[in-house]
């Protein structure tokens, strides 16, 4: 084609309409990350922890308060923009609120300074561990403020990730949320070998799974011609075209998005990243990345394809009981705390994956509630297991355990509870998300498959339960760990966390409400 | 010549890097492999646009190439941290944690 002609065309080209008003959140929490990082270039090194912090509190609030003012008066039936390539609807509002609000928790615990002087972080990344060098910078008191940042981004990428009404779009925003997790895993104060071995391994394997992504993504672009979430649907709904396209992309790319979630069997990298990433990054990743990836996979399965549910549903099926088996009985084994939630997190991917593949307007909300309520308690149950230290640092083997509420009743106290929600107990918001998510799936013909979750939920309760008669009827260790008494920043997010846990055992009416406050928009 | 056989190419690349990552134990190679498997879809992308007729996947392409280069930055990173702390890339070597 001549130059002409290009040029001819290319006067043609309009630039996509933006409703600024419906992406405000993510712009203003993009933007602040790239601020973020013009903050570690310039501030001086005493002055950007404070920046940091103040910075990132002020961009949650912010965001938050552009995402209130619009949902005020936001469309019924929501909203497309920038070309098709964003959705804002109800639940994609419902799951930006819920980031936000989770998101200013793990902020909170990841500015800490008080539990470990000096905050969780290693000052000088870029040092070798076990070296002159090391044991100097271990006892300086700055922290590599690059991680805020990189939480930045991160959140920035799930708030597109669960927004994406384009394959494209979503697999740049996967990209764009776990590049900076990646980074962060490595980024340990304390037992800085297990932090970089968790970072390798959950950088190889999650490249792995985005590479399945992307060919999923190919195989449906050949298979519609477009990569369009409706596109999809409608060429699934009624064509002669080769089904072998649809089912190898569609198993592709739900591979790649079952590893975000750390759904069982894809669960491998979990346990380890987990134990070794840093606490507060841990607890990032365990409530914000689940609410994305499950957010993704509501849209994916709930949009493209909702026509062929037939086809794939016995599959997830079997995807869902894998899971959840897998979590319940490994986690009986696990003589870690840290790895023991990271377990817990595998079987209540399997029941968020029972309400995902339920697409009605039931299963939907009653995910979107137990997104919101599994995110609060597992942070806070995160935060209070930075609370028990030894002279090593965390003491996370369950045997250090034993007899913790002789020690420190409040913190065991909380911590039961938190356990208790995890087990799904009544008057806490565990109990209320699965009752949710379980009558949504029996109303949806799959009342096999809600047996075998009952069954893993009683299986997983034991060793909730373990945990409890440990703290409380076994007599402390005399060498045992103590309690650090939390600074401001860490018993603020646990209060959150459990008051939340609690607000929602008893009142759940009005998130219910909120959460099934619409439908998907493509 | 037909798309058809650039295609099965291209699923043969992928399976070469996927088998690559599962049986290889140089985290570089590993993680070469993974970019080989990254181009292997972009050659599948560029195959579909030209069935289709239509530039949609050639842009794509592009996308990929960006992230498989923001990939790169991170994960050399980070195999370089561990590289210096233990003085092997060997993905056998990191096994402190488990089970």
């Amino acid at each position: 084609m001549g130059v002409t002609t290009f040029l001819a065309q290319a006067d043609e080209l309009r630039a996509p309409a933006v409703d600024y008003g419906a992406v405000a959140p993510v712009l203003i929490v993009l933007g602040a990350a790239c601020a973020s990082v013009l903050f570690e270039a310039f501030l001086s090194k005493s002055q950007r922890w404070i920046g940091q912090v103040v910075l990132a509190l002020i961009t949650l609030v912010a965001s938050g308060t552009a995402l209130a003012i619009y949902a005020g008066d936001a469309p019924e039936q929501g909203t497309l923009t920038l070309s098709g390539a964003l959705a804002v609807d109800r639940p994609v509002l419902f799951l930006w609120a819920t980031l936000l609000l989770l998101s200013f928790g793990s902020i909170l615990l990841i500015a800490d300074r008080s539990v470990e002087p000096g905050g969780a972080f290693v000052a000088e990344a870029g040092v070798r561990p076990g070296t002159v060098q090391d044991r100097a910078q271990a006892a300086k008191s700055g922290m590599q403020t690059e991680v805020f940042p990189l939480t930045l981004f991160a959140l920035g990428g799930m708030m597109v990730f669960v927004a994406a009404n384009d394959l494209l779009t979503m697999f740049i925003a996967l990209e764009v949320l776990s590049l900076p997790l990646y980074l962060m895993c490595g980024l340990a104060r304390r037992r800085r070998l297990l932090s970089q071995e968790a970072a390798v391994k959950y950088f190889l394997l999650g490249a792995f799974a985005s590479a399945f992504f992307l060919y999923g993504v190919a195989l449906l672009y050949g298979y519609a011609g477009s990569v369009k979430l409706a596109d999809i649907a409608a060429a699934a709904a009624g064509t002669n075209r080769s089904d072998t396209l649809l089912f190898a992309g569609f198993g592709l790319l739900v591979v790649g998005l079952l590893f975000k979630a750390s759904v069982g069997p894809f669960h491998a990298w979990t346990p380890d990243v987990y134990q070794g990433a840093p606490t507060p990054v841990t607890a990032f990743m365990a409530a914000c990345t689940k609410v994305a990836a499950f957010g993704g996979i509501l849209r994916v399965l709930g949009i493209a394809f909702e026509a062929t549910e037939w086809e794939w549903r016995g599959v997830l099926w079997g995807v869902a009981i894998a899971s959840m088996l897998i979590g319940a009985v490994l986690g009986l084994t696990q003589t870690d705390v840290k790895r023991m939630i990271a377990y817990s997190s595998v079987a209540h991917a399997g029941f968020l994956l029972v309400g995902s593949i339920a697409l009605t307007p039931e299963g939907l909300s009653g995910t979107l509630f137990y997104l919101l309520a599994y995110g609060f308690t597992t942070l806070a149950a995160f935060g209070v297991v930075s609370l028990v230290r030894d002279a090593d640092g965390e003491a996370t083997h369950l045997s250090q355990w034993a007899g913790l509420a002789k020690r420190s009743p409040v913190v065991a106290g909380v911590f039961t509870f938190l356990l208790l929600a995890l087990a799904g107990i009544p008057l806490t918001s565990g109990f209320i998300g699965k009752f949710v998510v379980f009558s949504a799936a029996v109303q949806d013909g799959m009342a096999p498959l809600v047996v075998v979750a009952l069954v893993a939920s009683a299986v997983a309760a034991f060793f909730y339960l373990r945990v409890i008669v440990l703290m409380y009827f076994s007599e402390p260790a005399p060498d045992g760990p103590t309690v650090s008494v939390p600074g401001a920043f860490t018993t603020v997010a646990i209060t959150l966390g459990a008051v939340i846990t609690l607000v929602l055992g008893l009142w759940p009416a009005f998130v219910l409400d909120w959460a099934g406050a619409g439908a998907f928009i493509s | 010549m037909t798309p058809t056989y650039y295609l099965l190419l291209s699923a043969l690349l992928f399976s070469l890097g996927a088998v690559g990552v599962l049986v290889r134990r140089n985290a570089i190679v590993v993680f070469m492999c993974v970019e080989l498997m990254l181009n292997a879809v972009n050659l599948s992308l560029v195959t579909f646009a030209r069935i289709n007729g239509e530039l949609d996947g050639q842009i794509m392409a592009f996308f990929v190439m960006v992230v498989a280069a923001a990939e790169v930055v991170v994960g050399l990173t980070i195999i370089m941290s561990i590289f210096r702390t233990r003085r092997s890339a060997s993905v056998d070597d990191s096994n402190l944690l488990k089970y």
